[in-house]
């Protein structure tokens, strides 16, 4: 069995005699989940992040604000590697998960995403059926009984807010849910596998305003038992919903607080510009 | 200023739209006669004998080809278990793996040539690497050239197909923790009707194809026995029987053109119409 | 709640590699498959060239006994009938086109549109029967007549008529290439941004002069890439070819004479071909074909993408 163990090594990056690096204080949150130290981040020659400084608040919803292609996206994209999909893409810097550095090419990568799990801008329901959807993480991380596998969707589903809305039709295809609804699978497939984190990319400027409201409701009820973070245009979403914000301009971040500070005594001038609407 | 003729500019434009209606005219005109002809000419030939005999001397009552239909769904069955599988996997890489790769850039070009490539130079090719090493024709070489031509359509179909898949789609599987290999099997599964009207298309057209075959399958009078042998097909057997001088053979190539005709057209309607998956370019 | 243990990722890692080096592996064949082609062919025409050298490209002789050959009734039989295709093709492909593209209400584009797919798809052995037994018969009896009576002074319509000829297997060919290059020429329209076309009509253009103001313009990139397919795909027909085109090795003015092509010479004369220099010979032909092919095909493949880039950088 030993070959076996090497190869997981070998996929793993494991090297012996690497000391793993001390993590650093929080700056800006008492016990933080996740904190970013000197994030820069390149598309090919372009630089899009700027020394990024970061945490993020356990059990809390952060919003991340800004205009058009400042950043936020990519930024949370680092969080969970999704950027390594794209060859031209890298990142430079510190991002510790619970003290770890999950940047460091020892961190078993599928497992970080397990852990940290992604909305996305427009619903994007697998082509099979809803059942099958919430099911997929399950099935793939972990070894489950038929019972547990079906307790396990429909509590996804719950904590979802979706479950009595598609009880009676868990076989059907995702596809003949509404978009609303959709994005809400795309949820319970996310909290099925037990994430610590959700990642949430504009969830809802795809989805119509009755829908919106719904979903905002969920995350404020998600946030006891996962951290969030949420990208959004919408400045009146994030005061609504986040305890924290950030404003990034430019691959910058600009500034960071609690969200009542930063919306009604902005330190910053561009930070008060922006939230005043004078530009974005 | 003096205006143009209206006239001359709105009787230009008639001419215009009377020349394409003529064009479509002329294309159905040409499309019914064809197809009038197979099936007059070829229904007389169908009947029971036709499909379980096989040839019988000329002049003999009594033949048919059912050795030839035998050997047709043969090669085209061999062909495409020779032929998807290999052009799906260049797909993937294309879609997947070498979209701004050198690999992928030379890989793209070459099928876009190998599409026009005329089917009688496959079949030399074919000839050369696998007639002339056997020492024989055989029905494993026919089915190999017919498998080269299959190649780059499924190979374009599932490049298309696949790109056709929102990259959102492939992050969302990465981001739940799958491997990239299970990415692209939720790929596939998005993309199956698309791929599955790609593959009918590739089948209906090797099924019709002659020139392939003649150097390498070449045709036989008996049943289909083994791979490394000729094996009837109707193709074939169309060109030789339509050049020969008896009447009764000539009867057999047309009922032979008519079976054809039906079978690649009902396969082209079916993908087209019920299927109905996004066209690949 | 109870965690339960995870699957091993060592699959995860195996099936990723897997996965990697069969679509790897698969695009090399592809590529060598390209490759073998051209080897191949050279490979075997070695005998043929070492004996009948450059003479081959340019003589008419066609004998197996005497072991001396030509390529040229069969190369004259291949670009005559190709640019007989051509000609009667082009027109029409292009108001096909137009008409399902800009003209035609949808009642209408569609059953122009299926039977111009149809058309396309059935096989070319199909053509070939058809056109021996019923298409060459009306040509020798109402067509060709028709065409001496009017315009027999040409020396191109001379000569005994027997439906079995250039000008037949021309025609045929036409029908054959004209579905591919209106489908090519429908999506070139298609392409041409919808402003581009309302600002035509919002001056006051009729139909015909937006069409040549500005889709010719616009597309013509595009359309010529349709005529290089077109061309090439006539170029390699060999079934109905063979069928009428009469196979002798001659070459004529007259386009109701019987000649042959590369392609059919190929079909007709392969299996019978026992001497190692007629092999060879026959094989030297089909590499000129295939390089013909190769050249016309690079050519499409280059004039299509220049347009594609062209119309992308379009607002």
């Amino acid at each position: 069995m030993r070959w076996k163990q090497a190869l997981q090594n070998r996929w793993n990056g494991r090297r012996s005699g690497t000391a793993p690096a001390e993590p650093p204080r929080p700056l800006y949150v008492p016990q933080p989940k996740i904190m970013v130290r000197n994030l820069n981040f390149f598309y090919g020659d372009f630089q899009a992040l700027h020394d990024n400084n970061l945490d993020i608040a356990a059990h809390k919803v952060t919003a991340i604000i800004g205009p058009s292609g400042c950043g936020k996206s990519t930024h949370i994209r680092v969080y969970n590697r999704i950027f390594e999909l794209y060859r031209d893409q890298r990142a430079e810097g510190a991002v510790y998960l619970d003290g770890v550095n999950i940047l460091s090419p020892e961190v078993d990568v599928i497992d970080l995403r397990r852990r940290v799990g992604m909305i996305f801008q427009k619903p994007t329901p697998f082509p099979m059926s809803i059942f099958d959807n919430v099911a997929y993480g399950l099935r793939l991380h972990y070894k489950l009984p038929k019972s547990e596998l079906e307790d396990r969707v429909k509590a996804a589903l719950q904590a979802a807010a979706l479950w009595d809305e598609v009880k009676d039709k868990l076989h059907q295809s995702a596809y003949a849910l509404s978009g609303g609804q959709q994005q809400r699978l795309v949820i319970a497939r996310a909290l099925a596998v037990e994430p610590e984190v959700l990642l949430m990319d504009e969830p809802t400027s795809a989805i119509d305003p009755v829908a919106t409201a719904r979903i905002e409701d969920l995350i404020e009820s998600l946030k006891e038992r996962y951290t969030i973070v949420i990208v959004t245009h919408n400045m009146q979403q994030a005061a609504r919903i986040s305890d924290y914000t950030a404003f990034f301009y430019n691959g910058r971040i600009v500034e960071f607080g609690p969200t009542e500070e930063i919306f009604t005594n902005p330190k910053n001038k561009q930070t008060e510009d922006y939230i005043t609407g004078r530009f974005g | 200023m003096t205006l143009r003729s209206h006239r001359t500019r709105l009787w230009t434009d008639r001419l215009l739209k009377a020349f394409a209606g003529f064009s479509a005219l002329v294309g159905i005109v040409f499309l019914l006669w064809i197809l009038i002809t197979v099936v007059v000419r070829g229904a007389s030939a169908l009947n029971l004998h036709f499909f379980t005999r096989s040839p019988a001397p000329p002049g003999v009552p009594g033949g048919g080809l059912g050795n030839a239909i035998l050997g047709t769904l043969l090669l085209t069955v061999l062909a495409t278990l020779l032929g998807v599988p290999l052009g799906l996997l260049a797909g993937i890489f294309l879609s997947e793996f070498g979209r701004h790769h050198p690999l992928g850039r030379t890989l793209r070009f070459v099928v876009n040539v190998l599409m026009g490539i005329p089917s009688i130079i496959v079949g030399l090719f074919v000839w050369a690497w696998l007639v002339v090493p056997l020492g024989g024709f055989s029905g494993l070489a026919g089915a190999v050239a017919l498998a080269v031509l299959m190649v780059p359509v499924v190979v374009r179909t599932t490049e298309d197909m696949l790109r056709l898949m929102p990259d959102t789609l492939r992050e969302s599987v990465l981001a739940l923790g799958a491997p990239r290999w299970r990415m692209v099997a939720i790929l596939l599964r998005g993309a199956r009707t698309g791929l599955l009207t790609g593959t009918l298309l590739a089948v209906a057209r090797i099924s019709g194809e002659t020139a392939p075959l003649l150097f390498t399958a070449l045709n036989s009078p008996y049943w289909p026995r083994s791979l490394l042998k000729p094996m009837a097909n109707l193709t074939v057997t169309i060109y030789n029987y339509a050049m020969s001088p008896y009447p009764d053979w000539q009867r057999l190539a047309w009922g032979a053109s008519l079976l054809i005709t039906l079978s690649v057209l009902a396969l082209t309607v079916v993908s087209r119409i019920f299927l109905g998956g996004r066209e690949p370019s | 709640m109870r965690k339960t243990p995870r699957r091993w990722p060592l699959r995860a890692f195996l099936g990723d590699r897997l996965l990697l080096t069969l679509a790897t592996s698969a695009a090399l064949l592809v590529l060598l498959l390209m490759a073998g082609i051209f080897v191949v062919l050279v490979w075997h025409s070695r005998l043929a060239f070492q004996h009948l050298g450059l003479r081959f490209f340019v003589q008419q002789i066609w004998n197996p006994v005497t072991g001396e050959f030509g390529a040229l009734p069969s190369l004259y039989g291949t670009l005559i009938t190709t640019l007989i295709a051509l000609v009667l093709a082009v027109p029409l492909s292009l108001a096909i086109a137009l008409l399902l593209s800009e003209l035609a209400p949808p009642w209408l584009a569609t059953p122009v549109g299926l039977a111009v797919e149809l058309l396309a798809a059935i096989p070319s052995i199909i053509y070939g029967m058809w056109g021996l037994y019923v298409f060459a018969p009306y040509m020798a009896h109402h067509v060709e007549p028709w065409l001496q009576r009017f315009l027999g002074f040409l020396p191109f319509f001379r000569g005994p008529m027997h439906g079995i000829g250039f000008l037949t297997a021309g025609i045929i060919l036409a029908l054959m290439i004209l579905p591919f290059m209106s489908a090519v020429m429908r999506e070139v329209f298609q392409m041409v941004p919808a402003v581009v076309k309302e600002a035509g009509y919002g001056i006051g253009a009729t139909t015909w002069e937006v069409t040549h103001g500005v889709l010719l313009r616009y597309g013509i990139r595009g359309l010529l890439g349709a005529v290089f397919l077109g061309l090439g795909r006539a170029l390699g027909e060999t079934m109905a070819v063979t069928f009428v085109i009469g196979n002798e090795h001659r070459i004529s003015l007259s386009l109701f004479s019987a000649g042959t092509s590369i392609t059919s010479t190929l079909a007709n004369e392969f299996t019978e071909a026992s001497e190692p220099v007629y092999l060879s010979a026959l094989i030297e032909l089909g590499l000129l074909l295939f390089l013909v092919s190769l050249v016309i095909q690079i050519m499409a493949v280059l004039w299509l993408k220049r347009m594609e880039r062209r119309m992308g950088g379009q607002p």
